[in-house]
């Protein structure tokens, strides 16, 4: 008798819980299935924006090594004539709170920097957020990576492969210098035979 | 039956009065749209989750309900979160991880819980609309107070004199506990006399 009520008990919430279950894999199935395609489509629509800021005479990216949408990407960007502007890739490195990711433009010779763009970053609003400002990033433009890139405080850049730091957010500001450093130093080292 | 919607706004709102679901209100709130859309996705998932629950409530073994909500209620949140991306993909950047979170919101288990397993359907989708509502809301009213001081605007549309001096700690997360603090005392003050004419 008691057995029996046991047995009935846990056969109840043992179909109970399957049910649930199985309903709910079903929805996120059918979810996924709708969403997935539309979230790569913004990805990628993010990536291209962000290399057209950098290169605005941007006609076509193409990949040269690593894979589309992946960290290691890298893309030769040219313009509507065919000409070389340069390349873009991703660089990842960590912020003052976490994952800073960007996109960066060089020139084809490796030896200028174009801009970069912040895709990703948890930085303090107001403060370290600012690297994905115009001031802080504006002077990355054209600035000489044939050395690496130095960051100086509360005074004018003197070199030409230095950037003032953001004052109250030199932790940020440290982040993006190094992650480019590290970037570009490793590509450098990956394709400077063939550029 | 419309008080069960109206509660929610306001005598059983449950951000000013049952001070549930604290950990989005403080961490969204640095910007009203955030707000809002936080608010929203919660009033998706709440009203859903409410709907179901109560629609299979005589199913529902009494020792695994609590599993089996939790369940519904991730499937509406995932839902939720794809939904963002896909169509609101730099809102769903802002809010981070905080869409999935809403998962373990305490606002919706307890009205699973505590309103949805014991009525009735229609009775359980009111109530939750009503909460769901009423958490938008105090998320607008913060974010708004927030975006205002610490950025000089609401819904991205400058409101502060230019030249206004950005108070950066409203975005941080002090100025998250300052607002929140200094609104529930406004909330008790306004309701208590509301209270003394009644």
């Amino acid at each position: 008798m008691i057995r029996n009520i046991l047995n009935s008990y846990i056969t109840r919430m043992l179909v109970a819980l399957v049910i649930v279950g199985i309903a709910s894999g079903v929805t996120l199935v059918l979810v996924y299935n709708y969403a997935q395609p539309r979230i790569k489509v913004n990805m990628d629509k993010e990536e291209k924006d962000a290399v057209k800021s950098i290169f605005p005479d941007m006609k076509q990216a193409s990949v040269v090594s690593g894979q589309a949408g992946g960290e290691d990407v890298v893309m030769k960007v040219t313009d509507a004539n065919g000409k070389m502007l340069g390349y873009a890739f991703i660089a990842e490195g960590n912020g003052y709170q976490g994952i800073i990711k960007l996109m960066v433009g060089i020139s084809p010779d490796f030896k200028k920097l174009q801009g970069f763009e912040v895709l990703e970053s948890q930085e303090t609003p107001g403060l370290g957020a600012e690297i994905a400002g115009e001031p802080f990033r504006e002077q990355f433009a054209g600035l000489d990576i044939t050395h690496p890139i130095e960051y100086v405080k509360n005074q004018k850049p003197s070199q030409p492969y230095q950037i003032e730091a953001i004052t109250g957010a030199t932790i940020s500001s440290r982040a993006v210098v190094n992650t480019l450093n590290k970037r570009i130093g490793d590509l450098k080292k990956q394709l400077g035979g063939s550029v | 039956m419309i008080k069960d919607f109206l509660k929610g706004l306001w005598r059983e709102n449950p951000i000013f009065v049952q001070v549930l679901g604290m950990c989005p209100t403080l961490a969204v709130t640095t910007k009203a749209l955030f707000g809002f859309s936080m608010g929203m996705a919660t009033t998706f998932v709440v009203v859903c989750s409410s709907v179901v629950v109560s629609a299979i409530r005589k199913f529902v073994p009494e020792q695994v309900r609590i599993p089996m909500f939790t369940v519904i209620i991730a499937t509406f949140v995932t839902a939720a979160d794809y939904f963002l991306k896909a169509n609101f993909y730099q809102i769903s950047k802002a809010l981070g991880p905080y869409v999935p979170l809403i998962v373990v919101n305490c606002i919706i288990l307890g009205r699973a819980e505590g309103f949805a397993s014991k009525h009735g359907v229609l009775r359980s989708l009111l109530d939750a609309l009503g909460m769901g509502v009423g958490f938008t809301c105090a998320l607008i009213i913060l974010g708004s107070a927030r975006e205002l001081l610490g950025s000089g605007t609401i819904f991205g549309f400058r409101v502060m004199w230019q030249g206004f001096t950005n108070w950066v700690v409203m975005v941080l997360p002090a100025g998250a506990f300052i607002t929140l603090g200094l609104l529930v005392g406004l909330f008790n003050v306004i309701d208590g006399k509301v209270r003394e004419k009644r």
